[in-house]
């Protein structure tokens, strides 16, 4: 039996029979999850969709009536979304670098550390929106009573067209863990005998971060920097749970925006058009890191 | 001259050690806010004159009343039942295609990989629409299905990128070996490479709890009974109905919080590796 199982099936048609059938569980759901969606988000944003009827044709209504500004919050939220995005993709990278670059130094307790400051990215965004929410509540807040006390003026955080952005920004800092982790393993990477070899040629800390340490994590934050694009142009929770796009539409973020006129409003086709225009961005931003990077991004075994 | 060198090393390290206490105690303001506030009254809660760094008397009463004041046992039965049958089926299914990825060969494994890798740079925003109204053409809004489902069609793509790597790791050696002796790629993937690959399977199981324990996006959109909604939707609509009652809001949230402490807290090494094996996290 078995050695007519052989005979029958070559080695090679058995693997790929045995390779499909192992991936097909993957295969199927790349296929009903993210293309055909895909699609059928393209064709819907070419129709006038409101879920109660059929998707009807109409072109580049969709689109047009979005960058004319015919719905007002279009505009709105694309400004929210990269006012956040200038701020939080720096200020996160910034913040976890430096965190990094500190627990890479010799010292007690560095499991200890990473993993605390690991720990606000496993907690649910939900309960850690509320606890923001009680801290930064402008009456009766932990936050103005240490302004108070270093007599700084009170700020109104999540609650003023000003400071809302910066009080999420804040907030998304303290999540940052998964970046220092990143950062920190490509920190661990960096042969001792670059420092080393410039402490022989009388370099000072400087000399070693400058010349060593920023070229050779170069293509860590490289990674970072797309990620934390990706990430930030498609920013939600803090909306959703904290301000519903408010004050005065001042954190109206896109995917936000985009999930009200979708299932809020019911508007799929203008929600579809949403989508695409955001995609058609994510690629713009990530290409155009992907081309500048060669300027700034240092590959030791020089073509990768 | 040697004394002062020593002298201003230890200063050095004194201040390091200062700045990075002072940065983890920054950190973890948060967690003890939430957890001091849920064991106060309501009205101390107001108070910031003079300022209370921790209540008198401990209410543990809160926890009960809050966990009464919504049906959060129900919510937490059904948490359960999603994050469970979202382990199984990305630790099957993930596994299996990681396996087909990266150690059997096959004509169209580098093409369907490379798509599957692509999904990871495609904004959920965009397919999320046209999938909730498969999802709805199919009957199956207000049902976990939307919320399962997936995970047994390849459990994400990121989890399939890090078993992949891990599974590379392993010498093909083995592979051949048991090869010879008779053994199928069926044999090979259960007794060779899953027993070996423990740690990684830890990996995506915890990543998956995690997932979706914290979870609301899903669940918002799919979810419109009460009785089906999970801790994290409960809690949202928890707030909702008591807004100005902060004392309860906080012990509903550490005990939704708690869970994911403790996992972390047994699995941390685990998923700090895997962060650092994939370069990224779910």
């Amino acid at each position: 039996m078995r050695y007519k199982e052989k005979k029958l099936l070559n080695a090679k048609t058995k693997s790929n029979l045995v390779g499909w059938a192992f991936a097909l569980p993957a295969v199927i759901g790349f296929l009903f999850l993210n293309l055909v969606p895909m699609l059928l988000s393209g064709y819907y944003s070419f129709c006038d969709y409101n879920i109660i009827r059929k998707p009807v044709w109409s072109g580049f209504n969709n689109y047009i009536s979005l960058f004319k500004g015919t719905d007002t919050t279009f505009w709105l939220s694309v400004k929210a979304t990269l006012l956040y995005t200038v701020m939080a993709v720096p200020a996160n990278l910034i913040f976890s670098f430096a965190i990094a670059l500190l627990l890479n130094r010799d010292m007690v307790g560095r499991a200890f550390f990473r993993s605390l400051f690991y720990l606000p990215c496993i907690l649910p965004a939900v309960a850690s929106s509320f606890v923001w929410i009680l801290l930064m509540n402008p009456d009766f807040g932990l936050f103005n009573v240490i302004l108070d006390f270093l007599h700084l003026p009170e700020s109104k955080f999540f609650w003023d067209k000003s400071s809302v952005l910066p009080s999420i920004v804040f907030m998304g800092i303290w999540s940052t863990g998964s970046t220092q982790v990143i950062f920190l393993a490509g920190l661990q990477n960096i042969p001792r005998v670059y420092y080393e070899a410039l402490e022989i040629d009388g370099g000072n800390a400087w000399h070693k971060f400058w010349s060593v340490t920023l070229p050779m994590v170069s293509s860590t934050l490289f990674f970072n920097l797309v990620i934390g694009i990706i990430g930030a142009l498609q920013v939600f929770g803090a909306a959703y749970i904290i301000t519903e796009g408010g004050p005065n539409n001042a954190s109206l973020f896109y995917v936000f925006n985009l999930w009200r006129q979708a299932f809020k409003y019911m508007d799929m086709g203008k929600a579809s058009a949403m989508a695409w225009v955001l995609f058609v961005v994510v690629l713009l931003a990530t290409l155009v890191v992907f081309k500048t990077s060669n300027k700034w991004v240092y590959n030791e075994g020089g073509d990768q | 001259m040697v004394v002062r060198k020593n002298t201003a090393y230890y200063i050095k390290r004194t201040l390091f050690y200062l700045l990075i206490g002072l940065l983890a105690f920054v950190c973890v303001i948060p967690l003890y806010w939430m957890v001091r506030s849920a064991f106060m009254k309501n009205t101390d809660i107001y108070v910031m004159d003079p300022f209370i760094f921790w209540p008198s008397k401990m209410l543990w009463s809160n926890f009960t009343s809050a966990w009464n004041s919504a049906p959060f046992t129900k919510y937490a039965f059904n948490t359960i039942v999603i994050v469970a049958a979202n382990i199984l089926g990305t630790l099957l299914t993930s596994s299996m295609a990681a396996y087909a990825f990266s150690r059997v060969k096959w004509k169209g494994r580098g093409f369907c990989f490379g798509m599957i890798l692509i999904t990871m740079m495609l904004p959920g925003a965009v397919t999320i629409v046209p999938q909730f109204l498969i999802w709805r053409n199919l009957h199956m809004v207000d049902t976990y299905v939307p919320l399962i489902l997936p995970a047994f069609l390849g459990g994400g793509a990121f989890n399939i990128f890090l078993l992949r790597q891990f599974f590379l790791a392993i010498p093909n050696d083995l592979d051949e070996a048991a090869e010879i002796d008779g053994a199928g790629k069926l044999r090979i993937f259960l007794q060779i490479i899953l027993p070996l690959s423990k740690s990684a399977m830890i990996v995506v199981a915890l990543f998956t709890f995690l997932g979706n324990w914290n979870d609301f996006f899903g669940p918002i959109i799919y979810l419109n009974s009460k009785d089906k909604f999970t801790l994290a939707v409960g809690l949202l609509q928890f707030q909702g109905d008591y807004a100005t009652k902060w004392n309860l809001l906080m012990a509903a949230s550490t005990i939704v919080v708690a869970p994911c402490i403790l996992i972390y807290l047994i699995g941390q090494r685990y998923l700090i590796e895997g962060i650092s094996l994939t370069g990224m996290k779910a």
